[in-house]
């Protein structure tokens, strides 16, 4: 019953269609990169004639000063970037919210031990972390990449999750589930979850851009994506430098980042509404008889 | 359980909550939310509980359901101890002891159909399932009156009274025989309260329910009431058949709450009785009876601050907890001993109340 109005919602739903649109184009794009590219990515064109060149013809969002072809590198990247984007994000998403509710609802020793936990995780620099133990790990793929900025990414989200949890937890509503019987994982599956989700989508769609540029940083330093592969934010952390003459190199991917995470940011803001049934109408505000008899 | 046994009998129920005090939690004190309570219930009975806010109501029937867990004393319900029942065990007794809140809007989860809200129940207990369990929703639905094809919607479509029927529907599904009503009308509208008590006195009456009133609203009460005890500062100070509470109040409190009653009639003269200061933190209760300090019995004296006051039997069915009431075990020898001056006597309350007031006197009483 619930689930047919939550898609009927989202259906009706124009951001629905924009934010799933635009991740449509991403991702076709990224799969058939190696067809519709028109260069190799790496390939060094001819390092004099074509090094740094401003958009053409030829080279739509221009060249590299190694002389590569941009509009190739961020068809190739964007397989790297939006995977560990996605796949980060979700992963933290998923700990994070398990994380604050169990925090949240069953409070006492077991909030104050993972809330310290939480607040000792947030006071070490994400960057030197995923560089301690990128050094310790030894060759970082993208799977390792993915899983340590995953792991930097969901105390923010377990944290409101809990907050949300903590206020869940003394409505009346899950008193009275416990006064019918109902076991702590039901009320908390049952009640609690579905009253958290909302503000974990949204946080954790704000975090996708967030992602990709530490994700960029860590390029620059060596960790995960090595040169002469690319990714959105290494292309970005290439041409930063090099942003007063030969600015494509940082807007065409600083772009592509924007339009992502405002593509999530829609379908976050779009499913969070949906899974609210207060957004429908109300449907009357007087007590009259509601039985003729 | 036999038949002369109520059906819920609470002894000495206490409740203290810990005060924690700096990072490492210091228990450095306890707010002493309910005291020492005792009460039965018997079946198809109504026990109102009346008191200010913050006098321990709510958390009695509370920890009554064990939805707080009680400091110490005992619960009975059917002849079952609660207290010593494990999870499982408590679950199946649960079943027969319900509550409905104070708070329409903080009592349904937002994000559930009122279908879903009152089906939970019967999942739960395997009472019905599938087609058996659309119809028993709609049943319910119905005998709270709710129309039934409300079910797939959402909590924030109705009003506060719809809700309170939601509720109360909730209650119900799982059958039980008691029900904690925890200010089920304070929140609503006066035109609304009286449906809503209405129903619940249907139910009553055609299932045989009973039901802990917790309320302020006094004329509420005095309206669906059988008996009525009136707490302070987590003690219950008076307690007796509702006509005997009304008519003949003991305990110089009850007078003031009763006088505090708003009359139908704003032309009927009354004496207010106005309590000086503020309800002393039952983190720091008064000594002996705690309501000594802001008490206007003539006969107050510092044998009130010394000897806390046994609940005795004033008059047939009639318990207050007052020494200087007769009858009263607390001895004269004793009390002067404790630096009484004012030796128990008789006492005729000091205004003629309420009902008395309107019909039988044309006058206020003097004093």
């Amino acid at each position: 019953m619930p689930a047919i109005g939550v898609r009927h919602r989202l259906l009706r739903d124009r951001r629905v269609w924009i934010g799933l649109g635009v991740l449509a184009f991403m991702a076709v794009a990224a799969l058939t990169a190696p067809l519709i590219a028109p260069y190799k990515p790496d390939a060094q064109l001819d390092i004099v004639q074509l090094a740094g060149q401003a958009p053409s013809s030829a080279h739509w969002l221009g060249t590299d000063p190694f002389g590569r072809d941009v509009l190739s590198r961020m068809l190739f990247g964007s397989r790297v970037s939006l995977t560990i984007a996605l796949a980060a994000v979700a992963m933290a998403m998923t700990f994070g919210t398990l994380v604050g509710v169990i925090a949240g609802y069953f409070g006492g020793p077991v909030d104050s031990v993972l809330m310290r936990l939480v607040d000792a995780a947030f006071s070490i620099p994400p960057l030197l972390y995923i560089i301690v133990v990128a050094a310790l790990w030894g060759d970082v793929g993208i799977v390792a990449l993915t899983l340590l900025i995953a792991s930097v990414a969901w105390f923010g989200v377990s944290r409101l999750v809990r907050a949300k949890a903590l206020t869940v937890r003394d409505a009346d509503f899950v008193m009275a589930a416990r006064a019918l019987g109902m076991s702590s994982w039901r009320i908390v599956t049952r009640h609690v979850l579905p009253n958290v989700v909302g503000p974990a989508i949204v946080t954790s769609t704000l975090a996708i851009g967030n992602v990709i540029l530490l994700e960029a940083g860590l390029s620059y330093l060596g960790i995960g994506v090595r040169p002469p592969q690319a990714s959105w934010g290494s292309i970005i952390q290439d041409g930063a430098e090099r942003m007063s003459d030969q600015w494509w190199l940082t807007l065409f991917p600083g772009l592509a980042i924007l339009v992502t995470a405002f593509a999530c940011n829609a379908l976050g803001d779009a499913l969070r509404d949906a899974l609210d049934p207060r957004q429908l109408q109300p449907l009357r505000d007087d007590d009259t008889p509601l039985i003729t008899a | 359980m036999t038949h002369d046994q109520p059906l819920l009998v609470v002894r000495d129920l206490t409740k203290y909550f810990p005060i924690k005090r700096g990072v490492f939690g210091n228990i450095s004190g306890q707010v002493r939310a309910v005291d020492g309570v005792s009460f039965d219930v018997a079946a198809g009975e109504t026990l109102a509980l009346v008191g200010e806010s913050g006098c321990g109501k709510s958390t009695t029937g509370r920890a009554v359901l064990r939805l707080v867990e009680p400091t110490s004393g005992s619960v009975y319900f059917e002849g079952d101890d609660l207290l010593a029942l494990g999870a499982g065990d408590l679950r199946r007794v649960r079943r027969k002891m319900q509550i409905v809140f104070q708070d329409p809007f903080s009592s349904l989860n937002p994000r559930m159909s009122i279908g879903a809200i009152v089906r939970e129940g019967l999942t739960i207990h395997r009472l019905a399932e599938g087609s058996a369990a659309d119809a028993r929703v709609r049943q319910l639905l119905e005998e709270v009156g709710l129309r039934p094809e409300y079910a797939t919607r959402y909590p924030h479509e109705f009003s506060g009274g719809q809700r309170q029927r939601v509720g109360i529907a909730r209650a119900l599904s799982v059958e039980p025989r008691f029900i904690v009503c925890d200010e089920p009308v304070s929140a609503l509208d006066v035109s609304v309260q009286a449906q809503v008590v209405n129903l619940l006195q249907d139910l009553q009456r055609d299932r045989g329910l009973a039901y802990l009133f917790i309320a302020h609203d006094l004329s509420v009460v005095e309206h669906i009431a059988d008996r009525v005890a009136v707490m302070y500062l987590g003690h219950i100070v008076e307690h007796a058949p509702v006509d005997a509470l009304f008519s003949t109040p003991t305990m110089p409190y009850t007078q003031a709450l009763l006088s505090a009653v708003p009359a139908p009639d704003p032309g009927v003269k009354r004496e207010r009785i106005l309590l000086a200061g503020d309800v002393p933190s039952p983190a720091n209760p008064p000594s002996g009876c705690v309501f000594h300090p802001r008490c206007q019995h003539p006969a107050r004296d510092a044998a009130c601050a010394a000897i806390v006051p046994p609940l005795e039997e004033k008059a047939p069915g009639h318990w207050a907890a007052c020494i200087k009431q007769t009858p009263t075990a607390v001895s004269w020898e004793a009390q002067r001993a404790a630096g009484g001056a004012s030796p128990p006597e008789f006492y005729i309350p000091r205004a003629a109340l309420h009902r008395s007031l309107d019909t039988s006197h044309s006058s206020p009483a003097s004093e």
